[in-house]
């Protein structure tokens, strides 16, 4: 038990000596590029951000889905003359109900609608069942299958985008993560009020170009003939326009938008690009309606709605409407990054200023040196020599917490700086286990060395006991915690960890050394 | 002060007989945790804005602040404040709102706090926002019970599988009571429940297991090596002997959460403070609950082996 190969002792003070290597990193900038620097990463309580926790709104995924299958089926049964009573999508039961006019043709319509069923994904199980009801209702159901991954997807895709978005805004290291089935985590570092970002991530900015219909006029109900929405103008107070429900051409098909201002009126604009579907569409379009008016509808607004002059064939264009520099390069920005599958909606927000952060480094600074502090003065008070050398270790066992953390590239949070005080506390209990246990066998009347020797080996089995506990309980905090108490949680398990090597092994070279050194007739406990 | 230790916390070889005061330590405890049960239902915790979900602010004002001047200043702009109190320092000022119905109420009414504190209270800075959604918050509490309630199944599993059962049970009974008063002194203090308070009670809850165990150890050892001493007689042994230990651990955790307390801040001074209770707690409740308890549930099983023999020696020499 206290006898040390020099193998083992090199491999002892080596650990120790990386340990002090590995946190280098965090006290100076890399020197070059080719240098592992790994450092510990203040959380966002520390240096002042922003984090969001942001939900995607999975009944608009899949009601979009079923909207674009109603069109499907539309589209299947015109050719064929079957009239129908009935076609609606109940988002709620992820289905299209689909009622014919004459019952007694259902088979007929199923075979015209088997096209719409796809088995073409990595499962092989159909994306839509297909289901003739005993009332002559045909329904059209989404299968869990295609529901995940279509929700998978539009998470995915939503990821990419708002990271796209986040980008364009010149955020230093944006970290955007799925958590869960369909959230996303949004932490903004040095970002105190994140308003502005919260606006370009809020717009689902689906962008679209219709027909104006000059001739829809609302019934006497106020509902709009079938064909047309009456959406309302984004700069005139909500006056309504009637657009046709057919999307001629789709945002999907731009390829890049820029603000600018119109070299004649000197108004903020968006100038914009299409790609060669887009262009051909455009262009066939503005060619067919000369004189007429086409509306660029945005999330159901609509920005602008211009007479067409004359042909568009290049691909290029240009919305106006009031914008200023700031909303002209917002809308860019959203244009440019793509639409999303879904809106999104900020169900947890939490933002510190940056003076909170500091504020809060200085306070968990002093807690820790005080802490130490304290704790090294009881090891020395009431253990001496022994307890000096457990101070010792406790030194290395802070270094050594801190080497994993950068190694890991850990979050630190202000309660994980009260972890690593906590760990300090636990870290000495190991000591004090052993140190009395030696004072224990002295006063059995063992020589010194035997003493030693009993006292590490028996203590061994309370220190592993008491730690394992703490550990797991630690462990299920990091599985269940979330935000900083994380952090608390991560760092209590490193130090855990790292005081059994420290206290369990480094004290024991230290004491070992030293006896072998003086070879004392009585220890010092 | 460099070579001989200076000062012990008890002195060796105490002999105290902790046992005579178990009926009275098991009926304080659970007197203590009955209340807390009670105060846990009524007027119960106050729950913090992870938990309840809703908006919280923490502000800044330029000269120590002036509460009812604040809470007028909201009155006025009709937004309904559920909270305006101080955070610490005296210019540190912390407002809550009820939970908004969406996204942009929520940013209308961080906005509107906005507005009113600047135009009574000019140069006050928002530190801080918080707002958590009703989903977000029912999960997280979900979530907190869940990693106590797991963490003490793992810990009744594994010192199950290290010891005897009668040490588990104890364990864990203990455990509760050491639990139930941590909330019953969050309800008394009012001080908020949330995450970090999960943090603390679950750090106190590893802690105080900690102190059980080195205790069970010496129990266990004790146990082989007096193959006939009476439990009772065991058991107190085994505290005396483990007093230094079970004080000086406690003491040097206890040594380093009063800084926090101290210096740690207003966001962190609470857990500090559940860390201080639940230490002292768990430190007493290792002499006084966990061991009796072992000796109820112990008192016959724990010395099976050897009991069974005596007796059947004395069968033996009956007739």
């Amino acid at each position: 038990m206290m006898y040390f190969s020099r193998l083992k002792t090199y491999a002892i003070l080596g650990a120790c000596l990386l340990g002090l290597l590995l946190c280098v990193p965090n006290l100076m900038r890399a020197p070059n590029g080719w240098l592992p620097w790994r450092t510990v990463h203040l959380g966002l309580d520390l240096q002042g951000g922003s984090y969001l926790l942001l939900e995607v709104d999975m009944k608009a995924v899949v009601k979009e889905r079923l909207d674009s299958m109603v069109d499907g089926v539309r589209q299947a049964l015109r050719p064929s003359g079957l009239f129908y009573q009935t076609l609606e999508a109940q988002t709620d039961q992820n289905r299209v109900l689909l009622r014919l006019r004459d019952p007694g043709k259902v088979t007929a319509a199923l075979g015209l609608l088997k096209p719409l069923v796809s088995s073409d994904n990595p499962t092989g199980v159909p994306d839509v069942q297909l289901l003739a009801q005993d009332d002559g209702s045909i329904t059209l159901t989404l299968s869990p299958v295609a529901l995940h991954s279509r929700a998978a997807g539009a998470v995915q895709q939503s990821i990419e985008i708002v990271r796209r978005r986040i980008d364009e805004t010149g955020v230093v290291d944006p970290q955007i993560l799925q958590q869960g089935e369909g959230r996303i985590v949004v932490q903004l570092p040095g970002i105190g009020d994140p308003n502005r970002i919260k606006q370009l991530i809020g717009k689902t900015a689906h962008m679209t170009f219709r027909l104006v219909d000059e001739t829809a006029t609302a019934s006497a109900s106020g509902l709009a003939p079938p064909g047309v929405d009456f959406l309302p103008m984004a700069d005139r107070g909500g006056e309504k326009i009637a657009v046709r429900k057919r999307i001629d051409v789709d945002g999907a098909d731009l390829t890049d938008a820029r603000a600018g201002t119109d070299s004649q009126t000197g108004e903020w604009v968006v100038n914009f690009t299409f790609n060669s579907t887009g262009a051909r569409r455009f262009g066939d379009i503005s060619k067919a309606n000369i004189n007429h008016r086409f509306a660029i509808v945005l999330d159901d607004k609509v920005i602008s709605a211009p007479v067409i002059r004359s042909a568009i064939t290049g691909g290029r264009g240009q919305i106006s409407g009031s914008f200023t520099a700031s909303s002209a390069n917002d809308l860019s920005v959203l244009l440019r990054a793509g639409a999303l599958p879904a809106p999104l909606t900020v169900i947890e927000e939490r933002s510190i200023g940056p003076e909170l952060g500091a504020d809060s480094i200085r306070a968990g600074a002093i807690s820790l040196a005080a802490g130490f502090i304290l704790v090294i003065a009881f090891m020395g008070v009431f253990y001496g020599l022994f307890g000096w050398f457990a101070n010792l270790a406790l030194l290395v066992n802070l270094v050594l917490m801190l080497a994993v953390m950068s190694l890991m590239e850990a979050t630190l949070s202000l309660p994980g700086m009260a972890g690593i005080l906590l760990t300090l506390g636990m870290a000495v209990d190991a000591n004090i286990l052993i140190n009395e246990r030696i004072r224990e066998e002295q006063k059995l009347g063992r020589p010194p060395l035997q003493a030693l020797e009993h006292g590490f080996s028996r203590a061994f089995h309370t220190i592993f006991d008491s730690n394992a506990t703490a550990f797991l309980a630690h462990v299920m905090l990091f599985a269940f915690g979330s935000g900083p108490v994380k952090g608390f949680a991560v760092t209590i398990t490193l130090g855990i960890a790292t005081s059994m090597f420290t206290s369990w092994m480094l004290t024991r070279l230290l004491v070992a050394r030293w006896y072998v050194a003086h070879k004392p007739k009585l220890l010092p406990v | 002060m460099f070579i001989k230790p200076r000062l012990r916390l008890a002195p060796d070889n105490t002999r105290i007989n902790f046992m005579r005061g178990r009926i009275m330590g098991l009926v304080v405890s659970a007197v203590l945790s009955s209340a807390s049960i009670i105060m846990f239902f009524y007027p119960g915790l106050k729950l913090g804005i992870d938990f309840s979900g809703g908006i919280v602010m923490q502000v800044r004002t330029p000269g120590p602040a002036d509460f009812s001047q604040i809470r007028n200043a909201l009155a006025a702009e009709h937004i309904p404040e559920q909270g305006v109190q101080r955070f610490g320092e005296e210019t540190e000022v912390l407002i809550r709102l009820a939970a908004q119905p969406n996204e942009q109420a929520t940013q209308q009414a961080v906005n509107r706090v906005r507005a009113a504190l600047e135009a009574t209270v000019p140069g006050t800075k928002v530190m801080r926002t918080d707002a958590v959604g009703a989903s977000v918050s029912a999960e997280l509490f979900q979530n907190g019970l869940l990693a106590l309630g797991i963490s003490l199944i793992m810990i009744l599993v594994y010192i199950w599988f290290r010891f005897e059962w009668q040490f588990a049970v104890g364990a864990v009974v203990t455990l509760v009571l050491d639990i139930t008063k941590a909330i019953g002194f969050l309800a008394l203090t009012r001080i908020e429940f949330d995450l970090v308070m999960v943090a603390a009670i679950l750090t106190v809850l590893g802690y105080s297991t900690n102190d059980k165990v080195v205790v069970y150890d010496r129990v266990r050892e004790n146990l082989r090596k007096y193959k006939t001493m009476p439990l009772r007689e065991l058991i107190e042994l085994s505290i005396n002997e483990t007093l230094n230990r079970t004080l000086g651990t406690s003491m040097t955790v206890f040594l380093a959460s009063v800084p926090l307390a101290i210096f740690g801040g207003a966001s962190i001074a609470g857990f500090a403070q559940v860390m201080l209770f639940g230490i002292v707690v768990g430190t007493s409740s290792s002499i006084f609950i966990a061991a009796p308890i072992l000796l109820f549930l112990g008192e016959s099983r724990l010395r099976r082996d050897t009991a069974a023999p005596v007796v059947k020696a004395a069968a033996a020499t009956d007739p």
